[in-house]
Parts: C-alpha cells; sequence; structure tokens
C-alpha cells in the first residue's frame, strides 16, 4: 500500500525517540531479567542430583522466582505496554492538527491507521524478542544447559502468542484513541478495561457461579465442579485468561490440559501416571488452539472496529 | 485569454446532520486565478474546501477538480492539491526538513531528488536559516510559511488556504501574504484562498466570491460586484464596503 512504509518508519521513529517506550522498556527488561535469574539459582538448586532432566530451559520461563514467573509478568504487564503504545495514537494527531494534514496527502485514510497498527507490532516484536533472548542467553549462563530444538520451539511459540496477546492490547488503546478526543480520557478508558480483565472479571466470575450454582445445603461434587465450569466459562472471555491458558500449556509440556478443575477418580488417577510424561509439541498446541483462535478473533474484531470507525468518521470532527 | 477551468462545482451540497453547511454551490475556477472564498465564520467555505480535496463527500451536486470526481478519485487530487487548512498542526518536534522530508515521502518524490527540492523551497518560502529549529520552537508566521512550503515540495497545481493569515502579526501577514501573490505569478498555482483580511484579499485577488449561511451570494470580480451594489457612478471602492454590503441584505 502507498504510504504504509512511510508512516510505519515515522511512527517507528516517533516511538523509539519517546521518553515513555523507553522508561517502560527498562522496567520490564529489569523486572523480568531478575525473575529469571532469582529462577535459574532456584532451578540449579533443585537439579543437584537428577539426572539427564528434559525441558529444565523452559523452566525459566515458567516456574515462579520470588513472585512470579516470567509469563505470569508478561501476562499482566504486557497490556500496559500494549495501551502505552496506543492509547494516544490517534488522537493526538487530532489533537495537534496533523491528522488532517496526513489525510490530504495521496495516501488511503486506512493507512494511517494501519501504518500505527504495524508500527506497534514490530515494535512489541522487538521488545518480547529481545526480552526472550535476554533471558535464554542468561538461562545458558546460570543454569548451562543448550536449549533443544523442540524448546526453541515452543518458546517461537509462547513469542507469537505474547505478540498476538500484546497487540490486541494495542488495538484496545488505539479504538480508544479513536473514539475520544481527548488522550487522558483515552487513556483511563483503555486501562479501566485492563483493570476489568485481570482483577474483576475473576470476581464477577465466582459471584456469578455462586449466583447460578445450586444452593444446596452440602457442597456435593457436582456442584463444585459445575461453578469452576462457569467460572472457567465467563473467565475464558478476558483475553488475559486466555492468553496465560495458552502459554502455559505451550511453553508447560507436563501440562495436558488448559483446565484447572478436573475431576478425577481413584481410576482416573492411575490411568493419567501412567501418561506422566511430557506431551508432544503437536498435542500441547492441539490443546491451546481453541485459546490461540479465539485471542486471534478478539484482535482482528478489535482491530475491525477500530477501522470501521475510522474510515467513517467525518473529517470536519477529525 | 482563453483559461481552462480548474476547479468546477454544480449544486454542490452538503448537509450534516439536517443542517445545510453548503447549499447548491457553483464555482467555476480558472487556472492561475486567485480566487478570494470570503465570508462570515461558520458560512461553509472550509466544508466547501473539504468536499474539493475529496476529504469529505457532498451530499449532493457534483465537483470537478483538475477534471476529476474528488469523491471518487480523492487520491489523484490529494496528489496535485495542497491544503492548508485552518490551524494546521505539525509535528513538533521535528525540523523543518524532515517535515517536508516526510511530506516528499508521503506524496511518492523519489528520494535522490528529495534534498535539493527542500533545499529550493526552504529558500522561496525564507525558512533556509531555521531549517534545523525544531517546529516547535518557531513562531506562528514560520509555521504558516512551513505549510506553505508543503504544498511547494508536492509541486501542487492548485492551493487551498483556509485563513492563512489567522492569528499573524501584520508584517508576518503582508509576509504570507506577497509569498501566495509570488506563487501564483512564478508557479501559475491556482488559488483559493479564504480570509477576513479584507485590504490584502483586494490586494491579490483576480475575482472573490461570498458566502453567507452555506449559499455564495455574489461571485465575479471586484468590479462587477461593485457595479452591481453601488451602480456605475462609483469610481472608489474597497473590498470590504461591498463585503458589508452583501452581508446586511442577506
Amino acid at each position: 500500500m502507498k504510504g504504509l512504509r512511510v508512516i510505519i518508519r515515522k511512527e517507528l521513529s516517533d516511538h523509539f525517540s519517546s521518553y515513555r517506550f523507553l522508561i517502560l522498556f527498562a522496567l520490564i527488561t529489569m523486572v523480568s531479567l531478575i525473575t529469571v535469574y532469582m529462577v535459574g539459582l532456584n532451578i540449579r538448586n533443585e537439579l543437584e542430583g537428577i539426572a539427564k532432566p528434559r525441558f529444565v530451559f523452559l523452566m525459566l520461563f515458567t516456574s515462579p522466582g520470588a513472585l512470579f514467573s516470567l509469563v505470569q509478568f508478561v501476562a499482566f504487564f504486557g497490556p500496559l505496554v500494549g495501551l502505552m503504545l496506543g492509547f494516544d495514537a490517534v488522537n493526538r494527531e487530532r489533537n495537534q492538527g496533523t491528522l488532517s494534514k496526513l489525510l490530504s496527502q495521496p495516501i488511503h485514510r486506512d493507512v494511517v491507521i494501519n501504518g500505527k497498527f504495524l508500527a506497534g507490532v514490530i515494535l512489541i516484536t522487538v521488545m518480547m524478542a529481545s526480552i526472550l533472548l535476554f533471558i535464554a542467553g542468561l538461562g545458558l549462563l546460570v543454569v548451562g544447559i543448550v536449549p533443544g530444538s523442540e524448546e526453541v520451539s515452543r518458546m517461537m511459540i509462547y513469542l507469537l502468542v505474547s505478540i498476538i496477546y500484546i497487540a490486541f492490547w494495542l488495538g484496545v488503546a488505539m479504538l480508544f484513541s479513536i473514539l475520544f478526543r481527548s488522550t487522558a480520557t483515552s487513556a483511563l478508558a483503555a486501562l479501566a478495561v485492563w483493570i476489568f480483565f485481570s482483577f474483576f472479571i475473576t470476581l464477577g466470575a465466582s459471584v456469578l457461579a455462586n449466583a447460578l450454582a445450586d444452593r444446596g445445603d452440602a457442597e456435593t461434587t457436582e456442584s463444585l465442579i459445575k461453578k469452576a465450569g462457569i467460572v472457567k466459562a465467563v473467565t475464558l472471555l478476558s483475553p488475559m485468561e486466555l492468553y496465560t491458558d495458552a502459554t502455559a500449556t505451550v511453553i508447560d509440556p507436563r501440562r495436558k490440559s488448559a483446565r484447572s478443575v478436573i475431576a478425577l477418580g481413584p481410576m482416573e488417577q492411575i490411568s493419567m501416571s501412567r501418561f506422566s510424561g511430557p506431551l508432544a509439541l503437536g498435542q500441547s498446541i492441539l490443546v491451546v488452539a481453541p485459546h490461540l483462535i479465539f485471542l486471534v478473533a478478539l484482535t482482528l474484531i478489535c482491530f475491525a472496529v477500530s477501522y470501521t470507525v475510522f474510515m467513517k468518521q467525518e473529517i470536519r470532527s477529525i | 485569454m482563453n483559461r481552462e477551468a480548474v476547479i468546477v462545482t454544480e449544486k454542490l451540497t452538503k448537509i450534516y446532520g439536517g443542517q445545510t453547511a453548503v447549499d447548491r454551490l457553483n464555482l467555476n475556477i480558472l487556472e492561475g486565478e486567485i480566487f478570494g472564498f470570503l465570508g462570515p465564520n461558520g458560512a461553509g467555505k472550509t466544508t466547501a474546501i473539504l468536499m474539493l480535496m475529496g476529504l469529505t463527500e457532498p451530499t449532493n451536486g457534483r465537483a470537478r477538480v483538475l477534471g476529476l470526481d474528488p469523491a471518487r478519485n480523492p487520491i489523484q487530487i490529494k496528489a496535485k492539491v495542497g491544503y492548508l487548512q485552518e490551524n494546521m498542526g505539525f509535528y513538533p518536534d521535528l525540523t523543518a526538513r524532515q517535515m517536508l522530508r516526510f511530506i516528499a515521502a508521503l506524496n511518492d518524490i523519489p528520494p535522490e531528488s528529495v534534498d535539493g527540492r527542500i533545499d529550493r523551497t526552504l529558500d522561496a518560502v525564507g525558512l533556509a536559516e531555521e531549517e534545523q529549529k525544531k517546529i516547535g520552537a518557531y513562531s506562528r508566521g514560520m509555521r504558516q510559511r512551513l505549510g506553505l512550503a508543503e504544498l511547494l515540495i508536492k509541486d501542487s497545481k492548485i492551493a487551498f488556504l483556509d485563513e492563512p493569515t489567522l492569528g499573524l502579526d501584520p508584517d508576518a501577514t503582508n509576509r504570507m501574504i506577497s509569498l501566495i501573490e509570488r506563487l501564483n505569478r512564478e508557479r501559475r498555482m491556482t488559488i483559493l484562498i479564504s480570509s477576513h483580511l479584507l485590504p490584502q484579499i483586494q490586494r491579490i485577488c483576480h475575482r472573490v466570491g461570498i458566502m453567507i449561511k452555506g449559499k455564495m451570494v455574489a461571485q465575479g470580480p471586484m468590479e462587477t460586484l461593485a457595479r452591481e451594489k453601488f451602480g456605475v457612478g462609483k469610481e472608489t471602492y474597497t473590498l470590504e464596503e461591498i463585503y458589508m454590503k452583501y452581508f446586511q441584505e442577506s
């Protein structure tokens, strides 16, 4: 598309020279390095005396260090990156009067927002990739184990999913920057959505589950399962939950289900223990495919809405 | 002299939410002329320009700019037509050269010829010495001249100037007006200028149109309008007198 590269280049140089991005990047890099360093030390202690461990390398990302694992960290703070990159993408241009200048150049209108979105995605990619490489390098130093090909491919999938996940939040932020004229309003709205999905939806889900499930005297196994099912169904609306489930399964080969509660009788437990080996990569992907598809769909829907709203806005109001 | 009409509109109408912003506008602007677009604020001048740029679609009627329909071929029109909007914005962190480079890239100007072009353009608008400064540090007059430079870098055949002198001090205003006149004379740029500075408009415009409440109430060379309003006897007149007369009558 004509002009797309120009817009992307301009946006990237804007981002890279903005303090807000540098501060955020420094912060995230620092925290992930610390997390992984602590995880690495723990792993070394735990692995004393065990022969030929499998997938130790991936434990760098999944096992909680002092507070949380890297996967959890990205699930929680990754959205902030997306929001920061996008919350003023369109309305800042509108407020400083450069949007109508851009639009009176010979480019299609959608090039402006495609360019902004793609530039954001490129940045997210650069950021996530460099964080992962940092960690991988540090892992090599601390743990001293070279990742195998399967571990590398799991890491790549994790990278891809993380990019999609943060891109979703970029899409949300850009949507608000199109809808609201003031950058403060769009930032607050985007933050509100983030907080809603990270804190309130879990609360709301259990409230809803309690309301919907049977109010019997004793808590039977069935009612517990039903409750857990409702909680899960509601929280799956949250991209954060989708992401956590999907990445945890991809990056932890020992996980076989994205579900948190599984009804197990004694026989099932016996049969499960017979298959306690790690899942093959293809099987892990099968388990999380619905999550991934839903996450991609959410991202696309969000971008499509921004796109339609932006294309239909009257120029006079720009 | 038989000149080609570069902007033609027929009954061009724009209705925003039940309100008629532009009402059956008929324009006919010839190549190489400066057309003064007058009228009180909110008369629909900007809306008319937006329709001519293809930035907003007309509700009714048709327009032709350089033989193209702005509603259908906005990209081709934007490549040839420049628009200096009212209260135009810049990226405050860029220098004039970076800004012009960005505009040039958006207009597909071959990169190898860009720098020479920017040099000449900055010279023409008198910003050659300030090119390393960030635009955030520019005065309003300098910004407006940079806006003109953006039209020059893409070599616009037609320029829509919406209130180019708004908020400028007298010196900057004069500089801007002479610059506009020179662009028209030297580059044969067709210029449609909307402004409230009637004496300056009178000085540079070949023809004027007066728009009130979305309707074009008068259009033509100043002598014609004066004759229409004051009769043949009056030798000296100012655009201001003509304008006020039309304004009071409507």
